[in-house]
């Protein structure tokens, strides 16, 4: 824990201090970092999405024939693909996905003796590896986030047109009279405090492998199990401060 | 030689747990030596290495480096010292993602505040120096082994360092490449003025290059310095574990080969009935 804090307290000092003393993170790095996230997680965030909003569709539009409240069945989408699902289920590919690839990356740099030579070459570790791949992440999570609530929903359009017999412009009407900007607001910050733990978690799992190829291996376990439980309960904080109210 | 030493090494002592693998190490370099570290796999050699670079800390003891004391230096300040030097690293410690030129380069654009051609030039000087030239845009993990520690070399020797520190710079390298690693370290010594610091096991190289050498003993002696001379004293020393070791006997005061007697009790684990012939 000492560690982990120590290291959120090194990258905020590299990303809000030291470039005002001339010493800047490598910024092409960042975006050569969230390009190869974004696109590389995209896919598998397009086809959790569309399937989730779908499913999601199918399953309300069933209870809620019974109910006589079809007409809902865009609200309940959109506003739990914006609040909850969508966040949250992108963050949880992009925890496995790419958070698992960065503790495997740069844990094989440490046992490699790579971050070593690094140091030996003065060049901090935490400015030259750990802060443009915290910084991506911070860009592309909410990117994906947004894009993945935007096919979310084009998967409950489907249900809602082709099942449910509902025009397109009903379908927006009926979405938008629920949700409002600060659902996908609130979603878009969870999307930002997600990509930090996902990136912090998995740096600092990464940087603290020991004992070669099996230390490899249980820091990439370490960084998937513990980014997916801190960032359920972050979002569990999240909910009750955004949207519970006395 | 009445000019502070590049490196002084005073009673470093260092500890894992109950096992002392550095016990008492002192010793210095002037400007323009190279001093050949020696002695057996897991004498100490490496670590020690690594706490000359300042990547280690020692358990007790001092290491001053251009006249700065590191042992307890910030990061910020060792970082100042860490710019006069380079060091190459056994495996060549490439970065796996960057190019063999971006390797090179890799110093000079964090510290060398030069333009991109210059850069260029200076990645093709030192690629050069090692013997290859053109191989700028290969990756590491496409060049063999020796090539991905010539390239070590080269980044080592990127920004010009007043220190060198190799461990194991000839290991994997052919003989002609040895001799050229060999030669390349002479002249930056002898005719530059640059020091070094190296770690070998190749005997060969290691009388070629240096100008001094000290020898870390094993087993009882483990962690302490055993000899120390020009590579003149060192052929002549007295103590057999050096002869053993420069010669590359089997036989001799470091046990490497175990004694046939108690084979079934290291094997076992149990005493057996003490034999009635003792053999060899």
């Amino acid at each position: 824990m000492k560690a982990y804090l120590s290291l959120n307290l090194r990258i905020l000092y590299w990303v809000l201090l030291a470039p005002w003393t001339g010493r800047m993170f490598r910024i092409s790095e960042v975006f050569r970092q969230t390009a190869t996230i974004a696109l590389r997680a995209f896919p598998m965030v397009a086809l959790t999405a569309f399937s989730v909003g779908f499913t999601l569709a199918m399953q309300s539009a069933t209870e809620l024939r019974k109910l006589g409240g079809e007409m809902f069945v865009p609200d309940l989408v959109s506003v739990s693909l914006l609040r909850e699902l969508g966040p949250v289920l992108i963050a949880v590919i992009v925890i496995g996905r790419s958070g698992s690839a960065i503790a495997a990356e740069l844990g094989t740099m440490k046992v490699s003796e790579e971050v070593e030579a690094l140091e030996v070459m003065a060049i901090n570790p935490v400015r030259f590896l750990v802060v443009p791949r915290c910084l991506a992440l911070l860009l592309a999570l909410p990117l994906l986030t947004v894009l993945g609530n935007c096919i979310g929903i084009a998967g409950g359009w489907t249900v809602c047109r082709f099942f449910l017999d509902m025009t397109t412009p009903g379908f927006v009407l009926s979405a938008l009279r629920s949700a409002d900007a600060w659902d996908l607001y609130s979603g878009v910050i969870k999307s930002v405090v997600f990509a930090w733990i996902a990136g912090t978690v998995a740096c600092n799992a990464g940087l603290g492998v020991e004992g070669g190829a099996a230390g490899v291996g249980r820091a990439t376990t370490h960084s998937v199990v513990t980014g997916l439980l801190a960032m359920l309960v972050a979002n569990a904080v999240l909910t009750a401060i955004f949207f519970v109210h006395a | 030689m009445s000019e502070a030493p590049v490196l002084e090494v005073r009673d470093l002592v260092r500890r894992f747990g109950r096992r002392t693998v550095l016990n008492g190490i002192s010793f210095t370099v002037h400007k323009g030596e190279t001093l050949v570290i020696m002695g057996g796999s897991g004498c100490g050699k490496s670590t020690l290495l690594r706490h000359l670079v300042g990547v280690m800390r020692p358990s007790s003891g001092s290491i001053r480096l251009f006249g700065e004391e590191i042992t307890g230096l910030a990061s910020g300040p060792l970082d100042a010292v860490r710019r006069r030097f380079g060091m190459l690293f056994q495996s060549g410690a490439l970065l796996q993602s960057l190019t063999v030129g971006e390797n090179v380069a890799l110093p000079l654009v964090e510290h060398g505040k030069l333009d991109a051609g210059v850069i260029d030039l200076v990645v093709k000087m030192k690629l050069e120096l090692v013997g290859l030239t053109g191989f700028e845009h290969f990756y590491p993990a496409e060049i063999s082994g020796g090539m991905r520690k010539r390239v070590g070399l080269a980044r080592a020797l990127a920004l010009d360092p007043e220190l060198l520190f190799s461990d194991e710079p000839t290991s994997g390298l052919d003989p002609i490449m040895t001799a050229v690693v060999d030669e390349l370290t002479t002249t930056l010594t002898r005719k530059l003025g640059m020091t070094a610091v190296v770690v070998t096991h190749d005997m060969t190289s290691a009388f070629r290059i240096a100008s001094r050498m000290i020898m870390l003993g094993a087993g009882k002696r483990q962690g302490t310095i055993i000899a120390e001379g020009t590579p003149d004293a060192i052929r002549t020393h007295p103590c057999p574990e050096v002869q053993q070791f420069i010669r590359g006997e089997a036989d001799g005061p470091v046990p490497l080969r175990l004694s046939k007697d108690d084979y079934i009790e290291r094997l076992l684990g149990t005493p057996r009935p003490a034999p009635k012939t003792a053999e060899l």
